[in-house]
């Protein structure tokens, strides 16, 4: 087996294995840690491999976090309430893509944001349907039959098993001729036409897949907390979404991974130091974009620069503009 | 039948009329040559015909189907490929992932495209288009790193990757060395015979000269002559077009 | 009908206030194409410095009006731009983008953490007295805001337009490649709006201040404002973003007097939804070419 396969059974092993042993905060932290990984890495696609300006990330998460919560509610099964909201955020992510066709970079980061607006503002004020500003509590962890996933541990799996579907998934789209194709659109988009790839389709999907990702992340937050509200959708968490996108590494495969760790574990680490840690976390975050500006990554490649492979090129070698 | 028809091809920006009623015809087979001073509307033609912008007026045909207005990526999938004046690649992804983000559009079946069998067939042939070329040995090199000669290279071989029908070249040797020209002329004269339509703009009229057997000129939008090199370089209209007024 | 001319002049009143940071706003997109997520906490910086100023040091009105621009324009102008946006700019938007962000979680925090998470009290610049106009009245206070907001907003309108700086900034802004073969100092000028944006969010927390209470989370409301504003007015225009400032003001003025809270938020998004889909680029903005 390669350098790699090894290093990938290793971390999964220890995936499984370290977080049992560690206590119910951590391991929460760690749990959320791997449901922002997953919304990262479709952050990552739409903004980091296709270059499409996507501020509404946050949007999209609250559909999947709002379906299984509702559906919850009337006893649907937890994976039935993930795979619609996987669902309405695909199709409202190919909604989204449409103004990418015809708008340029700017307008599209409006109109994303607009839509970030207007879906926070509907969950606050449609309160039949979700709660308005209380939101829904008691979002039910999923279970089948017997065997339920409530316990932290348990559920900790569960999340790691959808995460280990997700970046098999990205890695199989983003390895494919897909993946090229985007990364093509990114950087030159009107050869990339001239070439035949058709924009529309791919911005579409971008769009769409990305949308999908964070509707699954969503979806998995919700019974996380244990329970949502319109608060954790807000512009500022799609914000958060960019750091962590941008910090890792904008289009670079193992960029969300590095971003959704900082971004979430940093200021616990940091939170020792009393009403302080915030202020240190805003200097991290300058410091990191001045001196790191294509993302943290660059660290990891130097890591990894004498054992780097050429097998792979189209991860390897895809950098954010 | 003429593989590519333009009727009267008109395009207006604003005011300013770039293409004027322009018709021409392109044989298969052929060697077609462009010329015409700075501004006569050379390149929006390519541009036209390719899709990157919509025409004003009038029609393109393309074996017998108005392409007139559709997208690039259409135009491209029906057999016309191009290259570009100002260099266009993919300056972060590396020569070969540039040759096949030309290649992949293709037919295939859903289910052979998910399970990548055509990849290992597209890497093939995208190998040796570079060893025609010459820059086979670049392949793992980042578009962004390449020297201007080389680049030119990989951007005609990307047009080639689709195996187009016709292929329009806008000034293929803009800024290119002699060396590189003749290695460029002698590509093109081989791919011509073996079946390779062209259609090349250019302002070396030496290169145009001994390339093409028939040329078309344009100034200022408009169409003003036509025919065998000899033809035009005693024609006065071209002489007046380049250097009068 | 009393009611809604009141009504209207106040909102006009703060929407001429959101109206300066939206055009700030603006400018630096324009000219330098930063999205700059700190515009809100660039008006709550120089309030609290007002408050040392006015408050703690009890200058004289001008003079302490004078230190809060200068301190500001300093800072949050010239010396964001030295220190983060001369390095980040190179690599795109992205990073300049994030971080604004840091910097605006590094003001507001600091503030919170240093200064005091409470609110302050700010007294009144203008009288709050009521104003007579037949059936109508105003108080000094929002005319005053209106005027004050006017002779900064019209100076500037005149520099731009007028002075060979001004030209130079629309040129930029317009193409800046092209710009800089005509000899323009490209980053100078990129230094001098930020500059610019600085005083002019320091305009804008010198007559808020006494509207809000100086508090160290106010700037999120604000920031969020101005981008609202600049949306909806015209992203690329300055009389977009003026015009997107008053809507603003106007719409938050009357739909709290109006509409009951339920709806509120709806009025805002249907507004937001109409000029998205109808027009992206905003009331007043004007669509780009595509390259």
């Amino acid at each position: 087996m390669t350098r790699g396969r090894w290093g990938l059974m290793a971390a999964l092993a220890l995936s499984v294995v370290v977080p049992l042993g560690l206590d119910q905060y951590k391991l929460y932290v760690l749990s959320l840690t791997l449901v922002y990984v997953i919304l990262a890495i479709g952050l990552n696609l739409t903004l980091g491999y296709a270059g499409q300006i996507s501020l509404c990330h946050a949007a999209f998460m609250s559909f999947g976090s709002y379906a299984v919560a509702i559906l919850g509610q009337h006893g649907v099964a937890f994976e039935i309430g993930l795979v619609v909201g996987v669902a309405v955020a695909f199709a409202w992510g190919l909604v989204l893509g449409f103004p990418a066709l015809k708008v340029k970079h700017h307008y599209l980061a409006m109109v994303t944001l607009g839509f970030n607006i207007i879906v926070f503002l509907v969950l606050r004020n449609w309160e039949s349907l979700t709660g308005g500003s209380f939101g829904i509590s008691n979002v039910a962890r999923p279970a089948w039959g017997p065997l339920s996933f409530k316990s932290d541990r348990a559920f900790y799996l569960y999340i790691l098993a959808w995460a280990a579907v997700v970046v098999a998934s990205a890695y199989w789209i983003l390895t494919s001729r897909w993946g090229r194709a985007f990364r093509a659109i990114r950087e030159n988009e009107m050869r990339a036409e001239v070439v035949g790839v058709s924009l529309r389709n791919y911005k579409l999907m971008a769009f769409a897949i990305g949308a999908a990702y964070a509707g699954m992340g969503g979806a998995l937050f919700a019974p996380l907390l244990g329970y949502i509200d319109p608060g954790a959708y807000t512009l500022d968490r799609s914000i958060q979404f960019l750091m962590m996108v941008v910090l890792g590494g904008l289009g670079r495969f193992e960029g969300p991974f590095i971003g959704a760790l900082v971004v979430t574990v940093l200021p616990e680490v940091l939170r020792g130091s009393e009403g302080l840690y915030l202020i240190i976390y805003a200097l991290a975050v300058i410091l990191m974009m001045l001196f790191m500006p294509k993302g943290l990554v660059g660290l990891w490649d130097l890591a990894w620069r004498s054992s780097r492979s050429r097998t792979s090129p189209s991860i390897s070698s895809a950098s954010p503009r | 039948m003429a593989l590519l028809e333009i009727e009267n091809l008109t395009k207006h920006f604003f005011r300013l009329s770039a293409l004027s009623r322009v018709s021409l015809s392109v044989e298969p087979g052929e060697l077609l040559g462009v010329i015409g001073p700075n501004g006569s509307g050379k390149t929006t033609l390519f541009n036209c015909v390719t899709g990157v912008l919509r025409p004003s007026d009038g029609h393109v045909r393309f074996r017998g189907e108005d392409i007139t207005g559709r997208t690039a990526d259409t135009v491209y999938r029906r057999g016309i490929a191009r290259t570009f004046q100002l260099i266009q690649l993919f300056p972060e992804m590396t020569v070969l992932e540039n040759m096949l983000v030309a290649a992949q559009e293709k037919r295939g079946t859903l289910l052979s495209r998910l399970l990548r069998r055509e990849e290992a067939e597209t890497a093939t042939r995208a190998l040796v288009l570079l060893e025609f070329l010459g820059i086979a040995g670049l392949k793992e090199s980042l578009a962004s790193n390449l020297s201007y000669g080389q680049q030119k290279l990989l951007d005609f071989g990307m047009a080639l990757m689709s195996d187009p029908q016709l292929i329009l070249l806008d000034e293929p040797m803009a800024g290119v060395n002699p060396t590189m020209i003749k290695n460029l002329i002698g590509h093109i004269l081989e791919l011509n015979a073996r079946g390779y339509t062209f259609v090349v703009i250019e302002h070396n009229m030496e290169v145009v000269m001994s390339l093409c057997r028939r040329i078309v000129v344009l100034s200022q939008g408009e169409r003003i002559a036509e025919g065998t090199p000899a033809e035009i370089a005693d024609n006065p209209l071209v002489l007046d077009a380049y250097f009068g007024r | 009908m009393a009611d809604f001319v009141q009504l209207s002049v106040a909102g006009v009143s703060i929407g001429a206030i959101y109206a300066m940071a939206a055009i700030g706003f603006v400018l630096l997109w324009q000219t330098s194409n930063t999205i700059n997520f700190a515009q809100g906490e660039f008006v709550v910086l120089p309030a609290f410095a007002m408050v040392l100023f006015f408050v703690i040091f009890r200058l004289p009105f001008a003079a302490a009006m004078l230190a809060t621009v200068l301190v500001s324009t300093l800072l949050l102008g010239w010396g964001v731009k030295q220190l983060l946006v001369t390095r980040l700019l190179r690599m795109g938007v992205l990073p300049l983008v994030i971080a604004t962000i840091g910097l605006s979680l590094l003001i507001r925090y600091s503030l919170q953490q240093f200064w005091t998470p409470l609110a302050l009290p700010f007294p009144a610049i203008f009288s709050r007295d009521p104003i007579r106009l037949g059936t109508i009245v105003v108080s000094l206070e929002e005319i005053g805001n209106i005027v004050f907001a006017a002779v900064v907003i019209g100076a500037l309108q005149l520099f731009i337009t007028r002075t060979k700086l001004g030209w130079a900034m629309q040129a930029v802004a317009q193409n800046r490649t092209l710009a800089s073969v005509l000899g323009i100092n490209v980053s100078r000028l990129v230094t001098i709006t930020f500059m610019l944006n600085a005083a002019l969010t320091a305009v804008a927390a010198i007559l808020i201040a006494p509207v809000y209470l100086v508090k160290y989370d106010i700037g999120i409301g604000l920031g969020l404002k101005a981008f609202y504003a600049a949306i909806i007015g015209g992203f690329n225009q300055i009389r977009g973003a003026l015009l997107g400032g008053l809507l603003v003001g106007v719409v938050e003025t009357l739909s709290a007097a109006y509409i009951s809270s339920h709806f509120r938020d709806a009025f805002a998004l249907v507004i937001l939804i109409a000029v998205l889909l109808l027009k992206p680029e905003g009331i007043w903005g004007v669509k780009e070419e595509w390259a």
